[in-house]
Protein backbone atom coordinates (compact mmCIF):
# COMPACT_ATOMS: atom_id res chain seq x y z
CA UNK A 1 0.00 0.00 0.00
CA UNK A 2 1.57 2.89 -1.17
CA UNK A 3 1.30 6.29 1.12
CA UNK A 4 0.53 9.50 -0.58
CA UNK A 5 0.66 12.97 1.03
CA UNK A 6 -2.84 13.41 1.64
CA UNK A 7 -2.39 10.20 3.65
CA UNK A 8 -0.12 11.78 5.62
CA UNK A 9 -2.17 14.85 6.08
CA UNK A 10 -5.33 12.90 7.06
CA UNK A 11 -3.08 11.21 9.86
CA UNK A 12 -1.75 14.69 10.98
CA UNK A 13 -5.40 15.71 11.47
CA UNK A 14 -6.52 12.69 13.17
CA UNK A 15 -3.08 12.77 15.37
CA UNK A 16 -3.54 16.59 16.17
CA UNK A 17 -0.48 17.35 14.82
CA UNK A 18 0.27 20.83 12.82
CA UNK A 19 2.57 20.16 9.94
CA UNK A 20 4.00 21.99 7.55
CA UNK A 21 4.50 21.44 3.81
CA UNK A 22 7.90 20.21 3.69
CA UNK A 23 7.42 17.79 7.19
CA UNK A 24 4.53 16.46 4.78
CA UNK A 25 7.01 15.30 1.96
CA UNK A 26 9.39 14.07 4.31
CA UNK A 27 7.08 11.74 6.62
CA UNK A 28 5.00 10.80 3.29
CA UNK A 29 8.87 9.77 2.47
CA UNK A 30 10.03 8.05 5.40
CA UNK A 31 6.77 6.50 6.53
CA UNK A 32 6.74 4.73 3.15
CA UNK A 33 9.72 3.16 3.85
CA UNK A 34 9.20 1.68 7.10
CA UNK A 35 5.55 0.80 6.21
CA UNK A 36 7.10 -0.98 3.27
CA UNK A 37 9.57 -2.86 6.01
CA UNK A 38 6.27 -3.56 7.89
CA UNK A 39 4.73 -5.59 5.36
CA UNK A 40 7.05 -8.48 5.46
CA UNK A 41 4.74 -9.83 8.09
CA UNK A 42 2.48 -10.46 4.93
CA UNK A 43 4.58 -13.38 4.22
CA UNK A 44 3.54 -15.12 7.18
CA UNK A 45 0.53 -17.31 7.39
CA UNK A 46 -1.87 -16.36 10.06
CA UNK A 47 -5.18 -17.23 8.64
CA UNK A 48 -5.55 -19.49 11.65
CA UNK A 49 -4.03 -17.65 14.47
CA UNK A 50 -5.59 -15.42 17.21
CA UNK A 51 -4.47 -12.65 17.58
CA UNK A 52 -2.27 -12.04 21.13
CA UNK A 53 -2.88 -8.32 22.38
CA UNK A 54 -0.64 -8.51 26.12
CA UNK A 55 2.01 -11.08 26.81
CA UNK A 56 0.98 -12.31 30.17
CA UNK A 57 -1.90 -14.22 30.93
CA UNK A 58 -3.95 -12.04 32.76
CA UNK A 59 -7.39 -11.47 34.09
CA UNK A 60 -9.50 -7.70 35.05
CA UNK A 61 -8.26 -6.98 38.32
CA UNK A 62 -10.87 -5.90 40.90
CA UNK A 63 -10.44 -4.27 44.11
CA UNK A 64 -13.01 -3.17 46.95
CA UNK A 65 -14.95 0.60 45.66
CA UNK A 66 -13.12 1.99 49.06
CA UNK A 67 -11.83 5.32 48.56
CA UNK A 68 -8.32 5.63 49.98
CA UNK A 69 -5.73 8.95 50.47
CA UNK A 70 -5.59 10.63 47.12
CA UNK A 71 -3.98 13.54 45.61
CA UNK A 72 -5.45 16.84 46.50
CA UNK A 73 -7.53 19.26 44.17
CA UNK A 74 -4.21 21.64 44.62
CA UNK A 75 -1.64 18.77 44.02
CA UNK A 76 -3.53 18.09 40.46
CA UNK A 77 -3.56 21.61 39.27
CA UNK A 78 -0.21 22.38 39.84
CA UNK A 79 1.22 22.02 36.61
CA UNK A 80 -1.66 23.10 34.41
CA UNK A 81 -0.39 25.83 31.96
CA UNK A 82 -3.89 27.70 32.45
CA UNK A 83 -5.37 27.69 35.58
CA UNK A 84 -8.86 29.34 37.04
CA UNK A 85 -10.87 28.59 40.01
CA UNK A 86 -10.23 25.35 41.04
CA UNK A 87 -10.24 24.00 36.94
CA UNK A 88 -8.02 23.96 33.96
CA UNK A 89 -8.83 26.57 31.44
CA UNK A 90 -9.10 26.00 27.56
CA UNK A 91 -9.87 27.93 24.54
CA UNK A 92 -13.24 27.89 23.79
CA UNK A 93 -14.75 24.33 22.36
CA UNK A 94 -17.44 25.88 20.21
CA UNK B 1 40.38 2.66 43.65
CA UNK B 2 38.18 5.77 44.36
CA UNK B 3 34.76 5.46 45.90
CA UNK B 4 32.73 5.90 43.70
CA UNK B 5 34.47 3.72 41.49
CA UNK B 6 33.17 0.69 43.52
CA UNK B 7 30.09 -1.95 43.15
CA UNK B 8 27.03 -1.22 45.59
CA UNK B 9 28.14 -4.41 47.06
CA UNK B 10 31.45 -3.39 47.77
CA UNK B 11 30.24 0.35 48.83
CA UNK B 12 27.09 -1.09 51.40
CA UNK B 13 29.88 -2.99 53.40
CA UNK B 14 32.06 -0.02 53.52
CA UNK B 15 29.02 1.90 54.90
CA UNK B 16 27.87 -0.73 57.35
CA UNK B 17 31.41 -0.97 58.37
CA UNK B 18 31.45 2.99 58.89
CA UNK B 19 34.44 3.52 57.18
CA UNK B 20 32.96 5.89 54.76
CA UNK B 21 29.63 8.21 55.92
CA UNK B 22 26.63 8.54 53.11
CA UNK B 23 26.98 12.39 53.37
CA UNK B 24 30.78 11.80 52.74
CA UNK B 25 30.29 9.31 49.97
CA UNK B 26 27.74 11.47 48.06
CA UNK B 27 29.70 14.29 48.30
CA UNK B 28 32.75 12.41 46.66
CA UNK B 29 30.26 10.88 43.77
CA UNK B 30 28.63 14.31 43.04
CA UNK B 31 32.34 16.15 42.59
CA UNK B 32 33.05 13.10 40.28
CA UNK B 33 29.58 13.62 38.57
CA UNK B 34 30.01 17.29 38.04
CA UNK B 35 33.41 17.13 36.88
CA UNK B 36 33.19 14.63 34.18
CA UNK B 37 29.62 15.71 32.95
CA UNK B 38 30.80 18.42 30.82
CA UNK B 39 32.21 15.15 28.92
CA UNK B 40 29.55 12.77 29.13
CA UNK B 41 26.16 14.46 29.68
CA UNK B 42 24.16 11.36 31.41
CA UNK B 43 22.14 13.72 33.64
CA UNK B 44 19.21 16.16 32.82
CA UNK B 45 18.47 17.30 36.23
CA UNK B 46 20.97 16.69 38.68
CA UNK B 47 19.60 16.59 42.14
CA UNK B 48 22.39 17.70 44.81
CA UNK B 49 20.08 18.94 47.30
CA UNK B 50 18.04 16.23 46.94
CA UNK B 51 20.51 13.66 47.08
CA UNK B 52 22.38 15.25 50.17
CA UNK B 53 19.38 15.58 52.44
CA UNK B 54 18.57 11.74 51.53
CA UNK B 55 22.19 11.02 52.51
CA UNK B 56 21.81 12.52 55.88
CA UNK B 57 18.63 10.58 56.62
CA UNK B 58 20.41 7.48 55.11
CA UNK B 59 23.24 8.22 57.98
CA UNK B 60 20.99 8.28 60.55
CA UNK B 61 19.92 5.05 59.39
CA UNK B 62 23.54 3.75 60.00
CA UNK B 63 24.23 4.69 62.93
CA UNK B 64 21.05 2.82 64.13
CA UNK B 65 22.18 -0.04 62.48
CA UNK B 66 18.30 -0.97 62.09
CA UNK B 67 16.43 -1.52 59.05
CA UNK B 68 19.17 -1.40 56.59
CA UNK B 69 19.37 -2.04 53.05
CA UNK B 70 22.41 -2.76 50.64
CA UNK B 71 20.91 0.72 49.33
CA UNK B 72 21.10 2.40 52.03
CA UNK B 73 23.20 5.63 51.64
CA UNK B 74 24.07 4.86 47.93
CA UNK B 75 24.22 7.29 44.93
CA UNK B 76 21.55 6.09 42.26
CA UNK B 77 20.72 7.64 38.75
CA UNK B 78 16.48 7.87 37.85
CA UNK B 79 15.90 8.01 34.21
CA UNK B 80 13.90 10.81 33.44
CA UNK B 81 10.69 8.96 32.46
CA UNK B 82 9.58 7.90 36.12
CA UNK B 83 7.93 10.32 38.34
CA UNK B 84 9.88 12.00 41.18
CA UNK B 85 8.01 14.39 43.62
CA UNK B 86 8.50 17.68 43.47
CA UNK B 87 11.52 17.26 40.52
CA UNK B 88 11.60 17.73 37.17
CA UNK B 89 10.43 14.85 35.17
CA UNK B 90 10.62 15.48 31.29
CA UNK B 91 10.89 12.37 29.34
CA UNK B 92 13.77 13.92 27.10
CA UNK B 93 10.81 15.94 25.62
CA UNK B 94 10.14 19.89 25.13
CA UNK B 95 6.60 18.60 26.27
CA UNK B 96 7.40 18.32 29.93
CA UNK B 97 9.81 20.42 30.34
CA UNK B 98 9.38 22.16 33.91
CA UNK B 99 6.63 19.52 34.85
CA UNK B 100 7.43 18.37 38.59
CA UNK B 101 5.04 15.32 39.38
CA UNK B 102 2.98 15.45 42.32
CA UNK B 103 4.14 11.54 43.37
CA UNK B 104 6.63 9.20 42.55
CA UNK B 105 6.71 6.15 40.70
CA UNK B 106 6.27 2.85 42.75
CA UNK B 107 10.36 1.94 41.88
CA UNK B 108 11.45 5.74 43.60
CA UNK B 109 8.91 4.85 46.62
CA UNK B 110 10.53 1.68 46.98
CA UNK B 111 14.43 2.94 46.80
CA UNK B 112 13.15 5.64 48.59
CA UNK B 113 12.53 3.06 51.34
CA UNK B 114 15.22 0.94 51.14
CA UNK B 115 17.33 4.48 51.82
CA UNK B 116 18.76 4.96 48.49
CA UNK B 117 20.06 8.24 47.17
CA UNK B 118 18.93 10.17 44.26
CA UNK B 119 21.99 12.65 42.75
CA UNK B 120 19.79 13.01 39.22
CA UNK B 121 17.14 12.59 36.13
CA UNK B 122 19.15 10.73 33.84
CA UNK B 123 18.98 11.63 29.73
CA UNK B 124 17.26 9.51 27.37
CA UNK B 125 15.57 9.41 23.60
CA UNK B 126 12.27 11.43 23.98
CA UNK B 127 9.48 9.49 25.07
CA UNK B 128 12.53 6.44 24.95
CA UNK B 129 11.80 6.52 21.44
CA UNK B 130 15.21 5.59 19.82
CA UNK B 131 18.46 3.39 19.82
CA UNK B 132 21.34 6.17 20.82
CA UNK B 133 19.26 9.10 22.68
CA UNK B 134 20.00 11.40 20.12
CA UNK B 135 16.78 12.39 20.18
CA UNK B 136 16.48 14.08 23.67
CA UNK B 137 15.29 17.35 23.49
CA UNK B 138 17.96 18.71 25.92
CA UNK B 139 21.29 17.13 25.25
CA UNK B 140 23.16 14.37 23.50
CA UNK B 141 24.73 11.42 25.92
CA UNK B 142 28.54 10.53 25.00
CA UNK B 143 29.67 6.87 25.41
CA UNK B 144 32.20 6.99 28.06
CA UNK B 145 34.35 4.60 26.03
CA UNK B 146 34.45 6.75 23.35
CA UNK B 147 33.18 10.60 23.44
CA UNK B 148 32.57 10.70 19.88
CA UNK B 149 29.87 7.47 19.87
CA UNK B 150 26.22 7.44 21.05
CA UNK B 151 25.69 5.51 24.68
CA UNK B 152 22.51 3.65 22.77
CA UNK B 153 19.15 3.80 23.88
CA UNK B 154 16.74 5.24 25.06
CA UNK B 155 18.28 4.28 28.81
CA UNK B 156 21.51 5.91 27.20
CA UNK B 157 22.37 8.71 30.62
CA UNK B 158 21.51 5.69 32.87
CA UNK B 159 24.25 3.65 31.19
CA UNK B 160 26.44 6.09 30.86
CA UNK B 161 26.40 7.67 34.63
CA UNK B 162 27.16 3.63 35.62
CA UNK B 163 29.76 3.22 33.15
CA UNK B 164 31.18 6.67 34.19
CA UNK B 165 31.06 6.04 37.93
CA UNK B 166 28.62 8.94 38.30
CA UNK B 167 26.59 6.77 40.01
CA UNK B 168 26.63 3.42 41.41
CA UNK B 169 23.50 1.58 39.92
CA UNK B 170 20.85 3.37 37.94
CA UNK B 171 16.86 2.78 36.71
CA UNK B 172 16.04 2.51 33.16
CA UNK B 173 13.23 1.31 31.14
CA UNK B 174 12.93 -1.10 28.12
CA UNK B 175 10.21 -1.51 25.51
CA UNK B 176 12.33 -3.01 22.70
CA UNK B 177 15.89 -3.25 24.11
CA UNK B 178 15.98 -0.08 25.95
CA UNK B 179 17.76 -1.43 28.48
CA UNK B 180 19.98 -3.63 27.23
CA UNK B 181 21.24 -1.95 24.16
CA UNK B 182 22.87 1.20 25.80
CA UNK B 183 24.35 -1.38 28.64
CA UNK B 184 25.90 -3.53 25.82
CA UNK B 185 27.23 -0.22 24.53
CA UNK B 186 28.33 1.22 27.73
CA UNK B 187 30.11 -2.09 28.76
CA UNK B 188 27.69 -2.63 31.94
CA UNK B 189 25.10 -5.24 33.26
CA UNK B 190 21.18 -4.16 32.40
CA UNK B 191 18.37 -6.23 32.93
CA UNK B 192 14.94 -6.08 31.16
CA UNK B 193 12.82 -8.31 33.76
CA UNK B 194 9.68 -10.23 32.89
CA UNK B 195 6.41 -7.82 32.07
CA UNK B 196 4.54 -7.61 35.05
CA UNK B 197 7.94 -8.41 37.44
CA UNK B 198 8.04 -4.45 38.27
CA UNK B 199 5.15 -1.68 39.24
CA UNK B 200 5.30 0.40 36.66
CA UNK B 201 3.34 3.25 38.39
CA UNK B 202 4.76 6.36 37.95
CA UNK B 203 6.59 5.33 34.52
CA UNK B 204 5.21 8.12 31.75
CA UNK B 205 3.97 5.05 29.17
CA UNK B 206 5.29 4.47 25.69
CA UNK B 207 3.85 1.30 25.00
CA UNK B 208 1.68 -0.34 27.60
CA UNK B 209 2.28 -4.08 26.54
CA UNK B 210 6.03 -4.07 26.43
CA UNK B 211 7.46 -1.21 28.62
CA UNK B 212 9.02 -2.78 31.53
CA UNK B 213 11.52 -0.95 34.51
CA UNK B 214 14.94 -2.53 34.76
CA UNK B 215 18.31 -2.44 36.79
CA UNK B 216 21.68 -0.59 35.32
CA UNK B 217 24.39 -1.82 37.33
CA UNK B 218 28.23 -2.54 37.29
CA UNK B 219 28.17 -6.17 37.91
CA UNK B 220 25.39 -8.83 38.19
CA UNK B 221 25.72 -9.10 42.11
CA UNK B 222 24.37 -5.48 42.02
CA UNK B 223 21.72 -6.24 39.68
CA UNK B 224 19.94 -8.86 42.20
CA UNK B 225 20.47 -6.37 44.76
CA UNK B 226 18.42 -3.56 42.90
CA UNK B 227 15.84 -6.04 41.77
CA UNK B 228 15.56 -7.33 45.23
CA UNK B 229 14.11 -3.92 46.15
CA UNK B 230 11.84 -2.79 43.22
CA UNK B 231 10.32 -6.46 42.11
CA UNK B 232 7.23 -6.91 43.07
CA UNK B 233 3.42 -6.83 43.13
CA UNK B 234 1.85 -3.54 43.81
CA UNK B 235 -1.82 -2.76 43.79
CA UNK B 236 -1.49 0.64 41.81
CA UNK B 237 -0.47 -0.98 38.67
CA UNK B 238 -3.06 -3.85 37.55
CA UNK B 239 -0.51 -5.48 34.78
CA UNK B 240 1.93 -6.15 37.94
CA UNK B 241 1.86 -10.03 38.53
CA UNK B 242 1.03 -11.18 41.99
CA UNK B 243 4.18 -13.60 41.73
CA UNK B 244 6.54 -14.43 44.81
CA UNK B 245 10.02 -12.50 44.19
CA UNK B 246 12.94 -15.01 45.44
CA UNK B 247 16.28 -13.53 46.81
CA UNK B 248 18.08 -12.91 43.97
CA UNK B 249 21.38 -12.50 45.50
CA UNK B 250 20.68 -16.63 47.03
CA UNK B 251 19.46 -17.40 43.59
CA UNK B 252 22.40 -16.04 41.39
CA UNK B 253 24.98 -18.09 43.81
CA UNK B 254 23.49 -21.67 42.36
CA UNK B 255 25.44 -24.05 39.98
CA UNK B 256 24.81 -23.82 36.44
CA UNK B 257 25.74 -27.39 36.29
CA UNK B 258 24.04 -28.95 33.71
CA UNK B 259 22.22 -25.80 32.79
CA UNK B 260 20.48 -26.01 29.11
CA UNK B 261 21.40 -23.31 26.94
CA UNK B 262 19.88 -22.65 23.47
CA UNK B 263 21.41 -21.08 20.76
CA UNK B 264 19.02 -19.99 18.37
CA UNK B 265 20.45 -19.67 14.73
CA UNK B 266 18.56 -16.99 13.56
CA UNK B 267 20.31 -14.36 16.00
CA UNK B 268 24.01 -15.58 14.03
CA UNK B 269 23.00 -14.47 10.48
CA UNK B 270 25.34 -14.34 7.89
CA UNK B 271 27.65 -11.08 7.63
CA UNK B 272 27.02 -10.24 11.52
CA UNK B 273 30.25 -8.20 12.34
CA UNK B 274 32.50 -10.89 13.41
CA UNK B 275 34.67 -9.28 16.35
CA UNK B 276 30.63 -9.54 17.91
CA UNK B 277 30.26 -13.23 16.55
CA UNK B 278 33.33 -14.07 18.38
CA UNK B 279 32.91 -12.45 21.48
CA UNK B 280 29.46 -13.87 21.73
CA UNK B 281 30.72 -17.61 20.70
CA UNK B 282 33.71 -17.55 23.24
CA UNK B 283 31.43 -17.21 25.81
CA UNK B 284 29.20 -19.70 25.10
CA UNK B 285 32.39 -21.71 25.33
CA UNK B 286 33.18 -20.63 28.66
CA UNK B 287 29.47 -21.24 30.33
CA UNK B 288 30.16 -24.46 28.20
CA UNK B 289 33.28 -25.17 30.91
CA UNK B 290 31.32 -23.68 33.42
CA UNK B 291 29.10 -26.68 33.16
CA UNK B 292 26.24 -25.54 30.85
CA UNK B 293 24.95 -27.60 28.18
CA UNK B 294 24.62 -26.06 24.27
CA UNK B 295 21.34 -26.92 22.05
CA UNK B 296 20.84 -25.19 18.68
CA UNK B 297 17.48 -23.92 18.47
CA UNK B 298 15.15 -21.88 16.32
CA UNK B 299 12.94 -19.13 17.14
CA UNK B 300 11.36 -19.35 13.47
CA UNK B 301 9.33 -16.22 13.97
CA UNK B 302 12.12 -13.80 15.18
CA UNK B 303 12.90 -12.21 11.59
CA UNK B 304 9.41 -10.39 12.06
CA UNK B 305 9.69 -9.39 15.38
CA UNK B 306 10.98 -5.83 14.08
CA UNK B 307 8.06 -5.36 11.89
CA UNK B 308 5.13 -6.22 14.40
CA UNK B 309 7.14 -4.15 16.94
CA UNK B 310 7.03 -1.16 14.36
CA UNK B 311 3.33 -1.81 14.24
CA UNK B 312 2.36 -2.39 17.93
CA UNK B 313 4.68 0.63 20.12
CA UNK B 314 3.65 3.20 17.58
CA UNK B 315 0.35 2.03 17.89
CA UNK B 316 0.21 1.75 21.85
CA UNK B 317 2.13 5.44 21.63
CA UNK B 318 -0.15 7.21 19.85
CA UNK B 319 -2.69 6.53 22.13
CA UNK B 320 -0.64 7.02 25.28
CA UNK B 321 1.06 10.37 24.19
CA UNK B 322 -2.71 11.79 23.42
CA UNK B 323 -2.33 12.67 26.62
CA UNK B 324 -0.06 15.50 25.97
CA UNK B 325 -2.83 18.00 24.62
CA UNK B 326 -1.69 21.64 26.91
CA UNK B 327 -5.10 21.28 28.93
CA UNK B 328 -3.34 19.65 32.24
CA UNK B 329 0.65 19.74 32.23
CA UNK B 330 3.96 20.65 29.99
CA UNK B 331 3.77 22.98 27.26
CA UNK B 332 0.76 25.09 26.08
CA UNK B 333 0.82 26.30 22.46
CA UNK B 334 -1.75 29.24 22.30
CA UNK B 335 -4.58 28.69 19.18
CA UNK B 336 -8.02 30.21 18.39
CA UNK B 337 -9.86 27.50 19.05
CA UNK B 338 -9.26 23.89 21.48
CA UNK B 339 -8.15 21.89 18.32
CA UNK B 340 -6.15 24.46 16.77
CA UNK B 341 -4.12 24.60 20.05
CA UNK B 342 -3.95 20.97 20.66
CA UNK B 343 -2.20 20.91 17.33
CA UNK B 344 0.19 23.72 17.57
CA UNK B 345 1.08 22.55 21.07
CA UNK B 346 1.87 19.08 19.96
CA UNK B 347 3.86 20.73 16.95
CA UNK B 348 5.95 22.23 18.86
CA UNK B 349 6.44 20.04 21.81
CA UNK B 350 7.02 16.81 20.17
CA UNK B 351 10.57 16.42 18.53
CA UNK B 352 10.53 14.60 14.48
CA UNK B 353 10.90 10.74 15.94
CA UNK B 354 8.15 11.28 18.42
CA UNK B 355 5.93 12.86 15.68
CA UNK B 356 6.79 9.90 12.88
CA UNK B 357 5.77 7.24 15.88
CA UNK B 358 2.36 8.89 16.73
CA UNK B 359 1.72 9.14 12.81
CA UNK B 360 2.80 5.86 12.30
CA UNK B 361 0.73 4.25 14.72
CA UNK B 362 -2.09 6.58 14.36
CA UNK B 363 -2.10 5.24 10.95
CA UNK B 364 -1.95 1.53 11.44
CA UNK B 365 -5.02 2.15 13.60
CA UNK B 366 -7.24 4.03 11.39
CA UNK B 367 -9.95 2.38 9.38
CA UNK B 368 -9.37 0.63 6.93
CA UNK B 369 -5.98 -0.05 7.71
CA UNK B 370 -6.42 -1.84 11.40
CA UNK B 371 -6.67 -5.31 9.45
CA UNK B 372 -3.48 -5.32 7.36
CA UNK B 373 -1.36 -3.55 10.57
CA UNK B 374 -2.40 -3.82 14.07
CA UNK B 375 -4.16 -6.99 13.80
CA UNK B 376 -1.69 -9.28 11.57
CA UNK B 377 1.09 -7.54 14.05
CA UNK B 378 -0.87 -9.38 17.17
CA UNK B 379 -1.02 -12.52 15.31
CA UNK B 380 2.50 -12.17 14.46
CA UNK B 381 3.11 -11.61 18.17
CA UNK B 382 0.90 -14.62 19.39
CA UNK B 383 4.01 -16.71 16.74
CA UNK B 384 7.01 -14.70 18.12
CA UNK B 385 5.78 -16.02 21.95
CA UNK B 386 4.76 -19.43 20.77
CA UNK B 387 8.34 -19.94 19.41
CA UNK B 388 9.66 -18.83 23.42
CA UNK B 389 7.17 -21.00 24.58
CA UNK B 390 8.25 -23.71 22.91
CA UNK B 391 11.83 -23.45 22.78
CA UNK B 392 11.59 -22.99 26.42
CA UNK B 393 10.54 -26.64 26.54
CA UNK B 394 13.70 -27.53 25.40
CA UNK B 395 16.06 -25.21 27.49
CA UNK B 396 16.53 -22.97 30.64
CA UNK B 397 17.66 -20.04 28.76
CA UNK B 398 18.24 -18.75 25.30
CA UNK B 399 21.89 -16.54 24.93
CA UNK B 400 22.82 -14.76 21.96
CA UNK B 401 24.53 -11.42 21.30
CA UNK B 402 23.24 -8.04 22.74
CA UNK B 403 23.48 -6.08 19.69
CA UNK B 404 25.03 -6.46 15.93
CA UNK B 405 27.38 -3.77 16.42
CA UNK B 406 29.42 -1.81 18.85
CA UNK B 407 28.45 1.89 19.69
CA UNK B 408 28.32 3.46 16.55
CA UNK B 409 29.26 7.36 16.10
CA UNK B 410 26.52 10.49 16.28
CA UNK B 411 24.48 11.25 13.20
CA UNK B 412 25.54 7.76 11.69
CA UNK B 413 22.04 6.44 11.68
CA UNK B 414 20.02 9.67 12.34
CA UNK B 415 18.66 10.18 8.74
CA UNK B 416 17.65 6.72 7.91
CA UNK B 417 15.05 5.78 10.37
CA UNK B 418 14.93 2.35 9.35
CA UNK B 419 19.17 1.79 10.00
CA UNK B 420 18.31 2.88 13.85
CA UNK B 421 15.62 0.21 14.05
CA UNK B 422 17.43 -2.04 13.47
CA UNK B 423 19.76 -1.60 15.92
CA UNK B 424 17.18 -3.80 18.25
CA UNK B 425 16.85 -6.38 15.93
CA UNK B 426 17.99 -8.98 18.56
CA UNK B 427 16.45 -7.03 21.57
CA UNK B 428 12.45 -6.63 20.35
CA UNK B 429 11.22 -10.18 20.13
CA UNK B 430 11.94 -10.83 24.14
CA UNK B 431 9.79 -7.55 24.61
CA UNK B 432 6.72 -8.56 22.55
CA UNK B 433 6.93 -12.19 24.26
CA UNK B 434 7.21 -10.45 27.91
CA UNK B 435 10.29 -12.28 28.66
CA UNK B 436 12.74 -11.30 30.74
CA UNK B 437 16.52 -10.72 29.48
CA UNK B 438 19.60 -9.40 30.53
CA UNK B 439 22.86 -8.36 29.39
CA UNK B 440 26.02 -7.93 30.15
CA UNK B 441 30.00 -7.26 29.19
CA UNK B 442 31.78 -10.04 27.38
CA UNK B 443 34.94 -8.55 25.31
CA UNK B 444 35.96 -5.35 23.97
CA UNK B 445 36.37 -4.60 19.92
CA UNK B 446 39.72 -3.76 18.71
CA UNK B 447 38.76 -0.61 19.01
CA UNK B 448 38.10 -0.69 22.77
CA UNK B 449 34.15 -0.61 22.69
CA UNK B 450 32.66 -2.52 24.86
CA UNK B 451 30.20 -5.75 23.35
CA UNK B 452 27.42 -6.96 25.25
CA UNK B 453 25.97 -11.08 25.57
CA UNK B 454 22.13 -11.19 25.87
CA UNK B 455 20.56 -13.74 28.45
CA UNK B 456 17.13 -14.33 28.11
CA UNK B 457 14.86 -16.54 30.57
CA UNK B 458 11.58 -17.54 31.29
CA UNK B 459 8.37 -15.86 32.76
CA UNK B 460 9.29 -14.67 36.03
CA UNK B 461 12.22 -16.60 36.08
CA UNK B 462 15.10 -13.99 36.43
CA UNK B 463 17.06 -16.02 39.29
CA UNK B 464 18.00 -18.27 36.55
CA UNK B 465 19.16 -15.63 34.29
CA UNK B 466 20.97 -14.03 37.32
CA UNK B 467 22.62 -17.33 37.91
CA UNK B 468 24.38 -18.09 34.23
CA UNK B 469 25.19 -14.29 34.34
CA UNK B 470 26.68 -14.19 37.56
CA UNK B 471 28.10 -17.31 36.80
CA UNK B 472 30.06 -16.16 33.42
CA UNK B 473 30.77 -12.99 35.44
CA UNK B 474 32.67 -14.42 37.93
CA UNK B 475 34.86 -16.36 35.35
CA UNK B 476 36.21 -13.28 33.08
CA UNK B 477 37.08 -9.98 34.25
CA UNK B 478 35.13 -8.24 31.18
CA UNK B 479 32.85 -6.13 34.43
CA UNK B 480 35.99 -4.89 35.82
CA UNK B 481 37.23 -3.02 32.82
CA UNK B 482 36.75 0.75 32.85
CA UNK B 483 35.93 3.97 30.37
CA UNK B 484 38.66 6.28 29.92
CA UNK B 485 36.49 8.94 28.26
CA UNK B 486 39.10 9.47 25.52
CA UNK B 487 37.93 11.35 22.21
CA UNK B 488 38.80 9.19 19.02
Amino acid sequence: MALSEKDVQYVAKLARLEVTEQEVAKYTQQLGNILGYIEEMGKLDTANVEPLTHPLDMKNVFREDVVKPSLTQAEVLSNGPEVQSGHFKVPKIM
Amino acid sequence: MELYQKTIHEIASDLKAKKVSSVELTKATMAHLKAVEPKVQSFITVTEEVALAQAAEADKRLASGSNLTPLTGVPLGIKDLLCTKGVQTTCASKMLEGFKPPYNATVVDRLNAAGAIMVGKTNMDEFAMGSSTETSYYQKTKNPWNLSCVPGGSSGGSASCVSADQAFGSLGSDTGGSIRQPAALCGIVGLKPTYGRISRYGLIAFASSLDQIGPMTKDVEDCALMMNVIAGHDEKDSTSANVAVPDYTVEMKKSIKGLKIGIPKEFFPEGMNPEVTAATKKAIDQLKSLGAEVHEISLPHSPYSLAAYYVLAPSEASSNLARYDGVRYGLRVPGENIVEMYSKTRAAGFGPEVKRRIMLGTYALSSGYYDAYYLKALKVRRLIKQDYDQAFEKVDVIVTPTVPNPAFKFGEKTDNPLTMYLEDIFTISINIAGVPALSLPCGLSKTDLPIGLQIIGKPFDEGTLLKAAYAYEQSTDWHRRKPTLKES
